[in-house]
């Protein structure tokens, strides 16, 4: 294939790596497409971009991609960024996490990185199943649903990651669905400008075990179900409780500003600082 | 101009559904890894909106807008 017609986000991904190893029809490439567009609008340098994941299907997403990246233990992405943004706080830094990294075993990194308001964006990929290890259910799946580990249908409740990252003080938090692949990007984008601890819950299909168990054996299947089951926030407010049951609530939950952490550590080491001007990581390489 | 990777395409078929003007059809014969790769058959309704590249996961589709002057 000549390089003249060639898809527009090929500059950022790393072609020898390509085609990726998600199955066919996953979410992760179309909240990869969305991360692109919302960056590019949102005018980050991509040299300057630092992506950290954890480990599940949605945290290989930053191997693709072409910038510098950290692929850390389960669940520990937004520990791991938390200091990697206070080392160096010019670098955007950027979280992929899926619903179990996020949810079930990294759910304490993500409330306690929403109640510092770090400027971190986390992007949560929630598919409802944990996908690699072979459709367990997760804590974001919905009761009734079927999975490997319950075959008879989930008893309990699911997490709902907006509300809760929004009562532990997240500055922006915002969910849409892969079907909503353009207000995905404009919530990426308004996420990587925001000052603060930004998350974006993209709900996500995972045909191969999700889609399988729950009667919904392909990706355009499962699709048009979240299309059909999604309620923007604005129709939601107007609607009776019992209507929205087994609704997908879609919408921009939370956006405010309130003081940022990096900014208040940086400008506490310099008021307290006595030898000087502190400095960071990054300028310990350059000769002054 | 639609363009379709074949090397990347895994026949998910996201773009036949979600193109609101149902420019792709999926094709008859398959490729030589036995995926049936969608074909732009209708590529003259097409208004270059890119939602298609935007819904494809795998990267596989290019469209250059820069034919029609």
């Amino acid at each position: 294939m000549d390089k003249t017609n060639q898809n527009r986000f090929m500059k950022y991904l790393r072609t020898d790596r390509l085609p990726n190893i998600f199955c066919p029809g996953c979410g992760n490439g179309i909240v990869m497409n969305a991360f692109f567009n919302g960056m590019e609008r949102a005018e980050i340098d991509f040299d300057n971009l630092a992506l950290v994941s954890g480990i599940g299907c949605s945290s290989r997403v930053p191997g693709y991609i072409k910038c510098d990246s950290l692929h850390t233990t389960h669940g520990r992405p937004i520990a791991f960024a938390t200091g990697l943004k206070l080392a160096n706080p010019e670098l955007d830094v950027v979280v992929f996490t899926g619903d179990g990294d996020a949810a079930a075993i990294g759910g304490n990194h993500l409330i306690h990185g929403a109640r510092r308001n770090i400027d971190l964006t986390v992007i949560c990929i929630n598919n409802s199943i944990y996908g690699m290890t072979g459709g367990q259910i997760s804590p974001t799946s919905p009761t009734g649903s079927y999975g490997s580990t319950a075959p008879f249908g989930a008893v309990e409740k699911p997490f709902d990651l907006s509300e809760l990252t929004k009562a532990a003080g997240a500055t922006y938090v915002s969910r849409w669905t892969t079907a909503h692949p353009v207000q995905l990007a404009n919530a990426i984008k308004a996420g990587l400008q925001n000052k603060g601890f930004s998350f974006i819950e993209a709900v996500s299909q995972c045909p191969t075990y999700f889609g399988r168990k729950n009667k919904m054996k392909t990706a355009v299947s499962m699709m048009q179900w979240m299309k059909a089951e999604s309620i923007t926030k604005r129709r939601a407010e107007k609607m009776d409780v019992t209507d929205l049951k087994d609704k997908l609530i879609v919408g921009e939950f939370q956006n405010k500003n309130e003081a940022e952490f990096t900014e208040q550590i940086c400008k506490l080491i310099g008021d307290k600082c006595t030898t000087g001007k502190p400095s960071s990581i990054k300028s310990a390489f350059k000769e002054d | 101009m639609i363009t379709i990777n074949e090397d990347l395409c895994k026949g998910c078929n996201l773009c036949k559904e979600f193109c609101p003007l149902k420019v792709y059809e999926e094709s008859k014969i398959p490729n030589k890894k036995g995926i049936h790769v969608p074909c732009p058959k209708n590529e003259n309704k097409c208004t270059k909106c890119g939602l298609c590249i935007l819904m494809c996961p795998d990267q596989a589709i290019a469209v250059d807008d820069k034919d029609e002057d």
